[in-house]
């Protein structure tokens, strides 16, 4: 919602005790309730169980990690980037340290490159996961969550031995990563990838090719590709959409030029083009492609340094810089502003659930209730992303 | 019941019930007796079934489940009770206090009650009525009542969308189940529950759900509606925990809470046993003919022991569906009933008609193929059952060559 005042007018209209229709209820939707994956909030007016509206309220995760940022020192501001996606940290990691070094013009290593797109790349499986498997979640089938859960540990397992730490990693340094991966780093992570891409396969036979949850989707809340481009829908949202931005392949940072990939598109798999099952099946085929970047990129790692040689107190000159990523969750942007001292003037976090939440409210409209869950679910918010 | 109760007056006071001026008090008593029996084989039942649904739901999820309240856990539907019961009984401020007090019950006696007229064995039922089926239906539909009364007065939104749903959603799928139990009456003859197994043998091919298509069709359309009539995966849409917190009991909480799941995994026997006294040959002992149960007490035995073991077959099913399927919108759950269900059910019906016409029973083509049906039917069952080890030991493998663990512990040595 741009207009705070129209969020509040909102309120005011959805008061139980001044309902506008006589057919019409207004509904609390969150922010406790247990399919709002974390704490989001959405006023919902219905007519039983068909919905004429579901404005998302945000603002009940915010942290002020923004403003933080004006306190603290470029180095140390590494560990709170990790608390705006809890699901892939790695993202807002790399963002952030790729401003970092445009603005001070520091070189990174070709080796800590190549690590930084395994982990990434890794933390995408890992996110995923966790997007696909809720959405069976809250659709009411348990076992697939807790499969990919399974899963999930052995990425949490390889990220520990690399950096000892599950899910904020705090890896990325700026010039570099923290620490080299072990020597038996490598054969771990290949093992993983031999042992998980026929899970795919199996996943898709448990519960992405299962009718029901087919039905529940497909032509479920589509997104068309103008809407898509209109409300500022990024990464997986948008590619579901039809249209083929992926950061890593438009602007090619870091090392992504080196390998070889495929944007997956939602072409209608099952239903309409950029409905929810688009969006769901995206990410599915979306992990295959992260296996093989990481293959190639085990493959191709160069030896050498692991971080550049910088100050531990860094000063920046005067200067502004926007500097993105592609993350699990989309086009993540960091907008920074220096003043010569060792701390961001001005830092701005750009995140892909913020703008999902943004199509909502047009989404939402006529769907059923249940319906609203499998939006939500395949546009896969993160509260904390949401909000900072 | 009766005579059974006439018996053993006989054997214990040695004189004629009937003569006897203590009649009606002995009666009353053996009804408390026996009423005693069934409720806490329902509640041990519901209780267990819990811990077991658990414990399966765990294995199928890679997790232990619960393992620590007494030997494998076994205890611990017992300690969940427990709590529930040292709960506060909370009654919301604004909730209608005398219907959400009462709505439990409704549940309660509903599902309980259907128990009366349920065989577990050869001539073991507590009351062999002679509408049996249509007893059971009607005291069933009861829970109905208890849900929506608990839905409505808890003036919660959440509540009382489960209780619409619930209402849309039970008296939608009546239908079917009735007309599904129809083809059954119409072939045994008969309301009663034991007269149905009665006229059914004990082999698959003498089983009603493989004397002809139509009754195979019959008998998945029964399978499906008693799911959706007992609030199960997919179709546990009044209380479904994703889209409406927990549905029709987001208010209750203790005892009262209590009753809800407790009705509904006691309901899953419900549907267990009238799958197999409709339609799998209920307590039917193969190769063992009617009139020679009566005189050995081991057949006796057997016959309970087959009932048990095809109820839970079918129980085991139920709680694999659960954890397997995603659940169904509400749109597509009437749409499912109204335009599937309830038509192939009415050509069931008509089928069904023109076969007992065409190929009676005890006709050449008819055994024929009766027996060509099980045949493939088990042999479509015995497939599922490898493809699905099949496809376990891979994934076994797999994550065993990975962790260095075992993914799977044999039942006598779990975790």
């Amino acid at each position: 919602m741009k207009n705070p005042a129209k969020v509040n007018e909102a309120i005011r209209h959805l008061k139980p005790q001044a309902a506008p229709f006589e057919e019409e209820m207004s509904l609390n939707f969150g922010p406790q309730h247990p399919s709002t994956h974390g704490v989001l909030n959405f006023l919902v007016v219905t007519d039983g169980e068909v919905m004429h509206q579901a404005l998302p309220n945000i603002g009940y995760l915010h942290r002020g990690i923004e403003k933080l940022a004006e306190m603290t020192p470029y180095s140390g501001f590494m560990p709170y980037t990790d608390r705006v996606d809890y699901l892939a940290a790695m993202f807002a990691n790399q963002v952030f340290a790729m401003a970092v070094e445009s603005l001070a013009e520091i070189e990174v290593p070709k080796r800590a490159e190549y690590l930084r797109v395994i982990v990434c790349e890794l933390n995408r499986i890992a996110s995923h996961f966790i997007a696909t498997g809720a959405l069976a979640l809250d659709l009411g089938a348990v076992t697939p969550f807790v499969q990919w859960l399974r899963e999930r540990e052995f990425i949490n397992d390889i990220m520990e031995a690399l950096c000892g730490a599950r899910l904020t990693y705090n890896y990325m340094r700026i010039g570099g990563v923290s620490v080299d991966m072990p020597g038996d780093l490598p054969d771990k992570i290949l093992r993983f990838l031999d042992h998980f891409e026929p899970i795919i396969d199996e996943y898709n036979r448990l519960i992405s090719n299962n009718e029901i949850f087919v039905k529940r989707l497909a032509d479920v809340a589509v997104i068309s590709p103008i809407d898509a481009v209109n409300f500022g829908l990024v990464g997986p949202n948008l590619r579901a959409s039809g249209i083929g931005i992926d950061l890593r392949k438009t602007l090619g940072y870091s090392v992504y030029p080196d390998f070889d990939f495929e944007v997956p598109l939602g072409k209608g798999f099952r239903g309409a083009l950029g409905d929810a099952y688009d969006r769901y099946m995206v990410r599915i085929l979306e992990m295959t492609q992260s296996c093989r970047i990481i293959r190639q990129a085990l493959e191709k790692i160069p030896g050498g340094e692991y971080r550049a040689n910088v100050k531990k107190k860094l000063k920046v000159e005067e200067n502004e810089v926007y500097s993105r990523v592609e993350s699990a969750r989309g086009e993540m942007g960091v907008y920074l502003i220096s003043d010569g001292t060792d701390r961001p003037y001005r830092l701005k976090i750009k995140t892909g659930s913020f703008t999902a939440m943004s199509i909502v409210e047009k989404a939402s409209q006529g769907l059923m209730v249940a319906d609203l869950i499998a939006l939500i679910g395949s546009l896969d918010v993160v509260a904390p992303e949401v909000d900072r | 019941m009766k005579a059974f109760a006439d018996k053993l007056f006989l054997n214990i006071f040695h004189i004629q019930a009937a003569d006897s001026p203590y009649l009606a008090l002995w009666y009353v008593l053996m009804m408390f007796l026996v009423s005693f029996i069934l409720l806490n084989f329902a509640a041990l039942f519901a209780g267990i079934a819990s811990y077991v649904e658990r414990r399966i739901a765990a294995r199928m999820q890679n997790r232990i489940g619960p393992n620590l309240v007494g030997p494998q856990g076994i205890l611990q539907w017992l300690a969940d009770g427990l709590k529930m019961f040292l709960k506060e009984d909370l009654v919301p401020q604004t909730a209608d206090k005398f219907i959400f007090r009462l709505a439990p019950y409704f549940v309660f006696a509903g599902l309980f009650g259907a128990f009366v007229a349920l065989p577990f064995g050869y001539g073991i039922v507590a009351a062999d009525l002679n509408v049996g089926i249509y007893y059971i239906l009607a005291i069933t539909s009861l829970v109905v009542v208890g849900i929506i009364s608990g839905g409505w007065s808890s003036n919660s939104k959440w509540a009382l969308f489960g209780a619409l749903r619930s209402a849309a959603q039970i008296i939608s799928y009546e239908i079917p189940t009735g007309l599904s139990l129809m083809l059954v009456v119409m072939l045994a003859g008969s309301l009663s529950t034991q007269s149905i197994i009665e006229s059914q043998g004990g082999w698959p091919w003498e089983w009603f759900v493989f004397h002809s298509p139509f009754t195979l069709a019959g008998f998945f359309i029964f399978f499906i509606s008693s799911l959706a009539e007992g609030n199960r995966v997919p179709f546990d849409l009044p209380e479904a925990e994703s889209e409406l917190v927990s549905g029709f009991n987001t208010e209750y909480s203790g005892l009262r809470f209590l009753i809800y799941p407790m009705a509904e995994w006691a309901n899953l026997w419900v549907v267990g046993a009238m799958v197999t006294l409709t339609y799998l040959g209920g307590w039917q002992i193969p190769g063992v003919r009617l009139e020679t149960i009566p005189s050995s007490v081991l057949l006796f035995l057997i016959s309970i022991t087959i009932f048990f073991i095809k109820t839970l077959a079918v129980v085991f099913i139920v709680i694999q569906l659960r954890w397997t399927l995603p659940r169904v919108r509400v749109d597509q759950m009437t749409l499912i009933c109204w335009t599937y269900l309830v038509p192939i059910a009415l050509i069931c019906l008509i089928g069904t008609m023109i076969w007992m016409l065409a190929f009676p029973w005890k006709s050449v083509f008819g055994t024929a193929i009766r027996i060509l049906m099980s045949t493939v039917g088990g042999s479509v069952m015995i497939w599922c059952m490898l493809r699905a080890r099949h496809n376990y030991v891979i994934d076994k493998d797999r994550f065993e060559k990975l962790k260095g663990i075992p993914a799977w512990y044999p039942p006598w040595k779990l975790p």
